[in-house]
């Protein structure tokens, strides 16, 4: 089911480009601003909950999951070379599982870890705060990485549609239109960020079991259908 | 032995027909696929290697369906015509890496490049490589399994004189070894050169197919146009009509021209000079009108 020559092919694509500095970009802005929170207001819990989660969980971990996902296999069916995978005897959906794999580690890497760091510059995990949105980023960090990894294999505009979703859906409908929100990858991570945290200033809109089933079936869902979606993948000529 | 069946096979895209009811086999040794550009060569390739599935019809080797079946690449080499393939690997490492997806190691990866003599940059940038260096290491890439069918879009576009001639050596080797080598291309001299056995593809349909003598045999005994203009077009006029190989010629006086028509290829091309010499008339032009290879292949069509 995991094949490492094409981890190794996807991690050394997504890392290696100009995407790399996109990806670093984001966790250093985060770092920054919560450095320069603390300085200027002080340690507090609320705050950092605001920023950790306004900041880091609602805007940071979707892009993040954007570059990552779409960036696994986008790029290579965009330019063609993908052919070098798919003209191996190795069953399609091994390829995308195993960049569902480097995707989601890409992107735990890129938004928990800082997330976690910039926790501890906020309040120094007061409350639990820092490691409970490190958790929340963790678990969208799958999702996240499953539901673009799907969109980078169906559509060529993939990060268009990922920058929608993540930041017309995720950060702006979900805050108007209630019902969206159970919809929402985030509000899951937060149901399972606030049974870590237990306090009251991580919450979400959905229950943990709601949350977990949903984030489970969405995983699951996607990355079957990609693997189905790359079987039957044509490479028309450019003729 | 490997045989490569394409069955009645249509492709469409939207209303747009690639390729209108194709039926050929490709059997071992080299093939060539010509045709122009726009014909649906890569399209028909494509389907060939499973990358495409045909709208109508199939595509088979030795009987087992190519679309859908991963397992088939065991015994398929593909030399992709788009240039994209891992420009931030070595060639060393993109090899290897493709040796790896089919269960082989290094020591495939350094035979197939030692294949296609690319040792000596090996390690360094696939984005550092020429289109000949590229189009080395595909083929070195396509290689490593040692494939029975080998399938070659436009191998040769943008590759030089030599580059040409060493590819050229080693597909003939491949054939030679009894391996099914299929490669595209819109340049009848190419084709010419290394195929025995060559398939038109004109307008996404089968336009002709066999013996390469054969064919070339229909382009140059179809009637041929050309267009001379001498120092004296009228006697030059008068002195080749008289020849058969001619079947019609019209003076233009306002191109200052004739346009010729031949219906003998070889003969009227050592008449015209011999002609022109025994009546003191200078050349000043002698062109092909209709030489165009689409020409020929509308020629083709309709034969």
């Amino acid at each position: 089911m995991y094949d490492p020559t094409v981890a190794r092919l996807t991690y050394r694509a997504l890392l290696g480009r100009r995407r790399a500095l996109i990806l670093g970009a984001l966790p250093l802005l985060l770092i920054a601003i919560s450095l320069a929170v603390r300085g200027l207001a002080g340690a507090d819990d609320q705050t950092a909950a605001d920023v950790l989660g306004g900041l880091a969980l609602a805007t940071m971990v979707p892009i993040i999951g954007v570059i990552a996902g779409t960036g696994a296999i986008g790029p290579e069916i965009d330019d063609g070379s993908v052919v070098y995978l798919l003209s191996k005897p190795i069953k399609r959906p091994t390829i995308i599982y195993t960049k569902l794999i480097v995707a989601i580690a890409v992107t735990m890497v890129f938004s928990a870890v800082p997330t976690l760091i910039a926790g501890f510059v906020l309040n120094g995990n007061g409350q639990q705060v820092a490691v409970a949105y490190t958790v929340a980023a963790l678990v969208a960090s799958i999702a996240y990485a499953a539901l673009f990894l799907l969109l980078g294999t169906i559509s060529r505009h993939a990060v268009v549609f990922g920058l929608v979703y993540a930041l017309v859906w995720e950060a702006l409908f979900g805050s108007l239109v209630p019902g969206a929100r159970t919809l929402s990858v985030q509000q899951w991570a937060l149901a399972v960020a606030q049974k870590v945290s237990g306090g009251d200033l991580v919450t979400s809109d959905v229950s943990l079991t709601t949350a977990t089933v949903l984030l489970a079936v969405v995983t699951v869902l996607a990355t079957w259908y990609a693997g189905q979606k790359l079987r039957s993948l044509t490479l028309a000529g450019e003729e | 032995m490997t045989t490569l069946s394409i069955d009645h096979v249509s492709r469409w895209f939207g209303n747009v027909v690639a390729v209108n009811d194709i039926t050929m086999t490709v059997g071992p040794g080299v093939t060539g696929l010509l045709g122009p550009n726009g014909a649906g060569k890569s399209t028909l390739i494509n389907m060939m290697g499973g990358f495409l599935a045909p709208s109508t019809g199939s595509v088979t080797l030795d009987g087992q369906q190519v679309w859908r079946n991963e397992t088939i690449y065991r015994h398929i080499g593909v030399v992709p015509e788009r240039e994209a393939m891992y420009d931030f690997l070595t060639g060393r490492e993109f090899v290897v890496a493709n040796a790896e997806l089919h269960g082989l190691g290094a020591k495939a990866a350094q035979k197939a490049l030692a294949t296609v003599e690319m040792e000596y940059a090996q390690d360094r940038k696939i984005a550092t490589y020429s289109k000949g260096m590229r189009q080395r290491v595909k083929m070195a890439s396509a290689l490593v399994h040692e494939p029975s069918l080998l399938l070659l879009d436009e191998p040769f576009n943008g590759m030089d004189p030599r580059q040409r001639m060493q590819l050229m050596d080693l597909l003939r080797r491949m054939g030679d070894e009894g391996r099914t080598v299929l490669f595209s291309s819109h340049i009848l001299e190419e084709v010419e050169q290394l195929a025995w056995h060559i398939e038109v593809v004109v307008a996404g349909r089968h336009a002709a197919s066999g013996d390469f003598r054969r064919i070339r045999r229909l382009m140059t005994d179809r009637p041929h146009r050309y267009l001379v203009r001498s120092s004296d077009d009228r006697a030059l006029a008068a002195a080749l009509i008289a020849d058969p190989s001619t079947s019609g010629i019209e003076v233009d006086t306002a191109e200052g021209a004739l346009h010729i028509q031949a219906v003998d290829f070889g003969r009227f091309t050592s008449l015209l000079p011999k002609v022109a010499r025994e009546h003191g008339i200078r050349l000043l032009t002698v062109s092909p009108s209709d030489e165009s290879l689409e020409s020929v292949f509308s020629y083709l069509v309709a034969a």
